[in-house]
């Protein structure tokens, strides 16, 4: 069964058609990179299938649930489908412990004593046990990032949702970053959807590539096809744009 | 200083009166103002419609006006005193200022806060409650301390209604001694005594939660 299913997806804003008939299976357990130019519809997607974006026709199924019907409860797909962003969007007013705490407290009402031993080992595995108790403005970006990983981890989600997680980084903290990706994606059982313009990253973790451009997917193809022989020339154009060495 | 002696159990009821007033309305109104000031950030329509007109209401007409309103025709319906009169106009018209203060501050915090915590499975009361109302009350910290200060020395509209505060008491010390000047200087120091207090409070706050992150 597959984890997330767009069945002829629309979206717009007022006029502009941001998503234009998307058809997209992703199965259980499987690591798929989206790539495309800037403005493409990439992260407009990957926000539809947690329900930050709306979609305005057909049908998106998320571990069985319809998103677009108004009778499914948006917070039971949520704590299913965890989301890491571009600014990370960690607790301001949080230490990077009760960061990864809150959410498992209040959600899934998981025991005190639990949520603790699990958010620490949560952060010891992204290697920050010893920054629990600064705040995220103490932080640096790099560390902010895999804060945000080791919270979306400890709700212990089916999927995993990357929006360009390493774009607002500085470069030499982009590395730790994609380790700790690759790193869960190793995870049979996690299901993870990575935008992402690293390309080495998507060459080494990803099972499959989608390529879209002006709202549409054009490509949707594993990532030995799509790198070797990309069937688009606007996919052909775009690798040769980035440096994918 | 005579005046002070004969009239001081005087004196001290009208700023007793003063305080709890102040503390009543600064408590209803801070939870009336929140909750209008959440109603005008929904996405729901018919939620910001009368989170305005409810801000609009009372923050544009005169606190002397809502009063007499409460005095003189609520309280033919449901009997109350000028002290209670008093005490409602005046939180209801600084709610409508603490409405625009808090949605103010919670404009102000990044949007990403929301989406994060809705990504992470909180509901939007969860994520209003532990997550964008905390920053947003730090933000809007230094314009609440106004309001409560202007509250403290607005709750002399009392005086207007019988409403026993230390301005009304005042008002009384005045007429038995005929003298004003000093009476008034007595009242203004007995105000000092609950504002300067409260703005060195809500200053040393300001500043320990600056420090805390």
């Amino acid at each position: 069964m597959s984890m997330i299913e767009f069945n002829n997806v629309e979206k717009y804003y007022g006029k502009f058609h941001a998503l234009k008939n998307i058809n997209l299976k992703i199965d259980k357990g499987e690591t798929v990179v989206l790539i495309g130019p800037s403005g493409s519809g990439k992260s407009t997607l990957i926000r539809t299938i947690n329900g930050l974006e709306e979609i305005q026709e057909g049908n998106l199924l998320v571990n069985g649930f319809d998103l677009h019907d108004p009778k499914t409860d948006i917070n039971r797909i949520r704590k299913n489908v965890g989301m890491v962003f571009q600014h990370f969007n960690l607790y301001n007013n949080k230490s990077t412990l009760e960061n990864v705490m809150l959410a498992p407290r209040l959600v899934l009402k998981r025991s005190e004593e639990e949520n603790k031993a699990t958010a620490m080992a949560l952060l010891d595995k992204v290697g920050l046990a010893d920054k629990a108790a600064n705040m995220p403005s103490e932080l640096s970006g790099g560390q902010k990032q895999r804060a945000a990983i080791a919270r979306s981890l400890a709700m212990k989600p089916k999927a995993l949702l990357f929006d360009e997680p390493t774009s607002a980084l500085d470069p030499e903290m982009v590395g730790d970053v994609l380790d700790v990706m690759r790193d869960i994606a190793k995870d049979s059982s996690m299901t993870m959807l990575v935008v992402t313009h690293e390309m080495s990253f998507a060459k080494a973790v990803a099972d499959r590539v989608i390529f879209m451009a002006d709202g549409e997917i054009l490509e949707d193809s594993t990532t030995e096809e799509f790198f070797n022989n990309p069937k688009e020339p606007r996919a052909q154009q775009f690798l040769s744009q980035v440096d994918h060495k | 200083m005579s005046l002070l002696q004969n009239n001081f159990p005087t004196f001290l009821q009208g700023f007793g009166y003063t305080l709890l007033s102040s503390i009543i309305a600064l408590i209803i109104s801070m939870i009336l103002g929140t909750f209008f000031a959440i109603l005008q950030i929904l996405p729901q329509k018919w939620a910001q419609k009368i989170g305005n007109v409810y801000v609009q209401v009372f923050r544009n007409i005169p606190l002397l006006i809502i009063t007499f309103f409460f005095f003189l025709v609520v309280a033919k319906v449901i009997p109350m005193n000028g002290f209670a009169a008093g005490t409602i106009a005046l939180s209801l018209y600084t709610s409508a200022f603490i409405a625009e203060t808090v949605r103010a501050g919670i404009l102000s915090v990044d949007n990403g806060q929301m989406e994060g915590a809705r990504a992470n499975g909180l509901s939007f009361g969860q994520s209003m409650r532990y997550i964008i109302l905390p920053q947003a009350f730090k933000i809007a910290l230094p314009s609440l301390g106004n309001q409560f200060i202007n509250l403290v020395k607005n709750s002399s509209i009392l005086a207007f209604v019988g409403g026993l505060d230390l301005m009304y008491q005042g008002n009384m010390v005045a007429a038995t001694t005929f003298d004003t000047f000093t009476t008034y200087i007595v009242v203004a120091i007995f105000y000092l005594v609950i504002t300067l207090p409260l703005s060195y409070y809500m200053q040393n706050l300001e500043r320990r939660l600056k420090h805390a992150a």
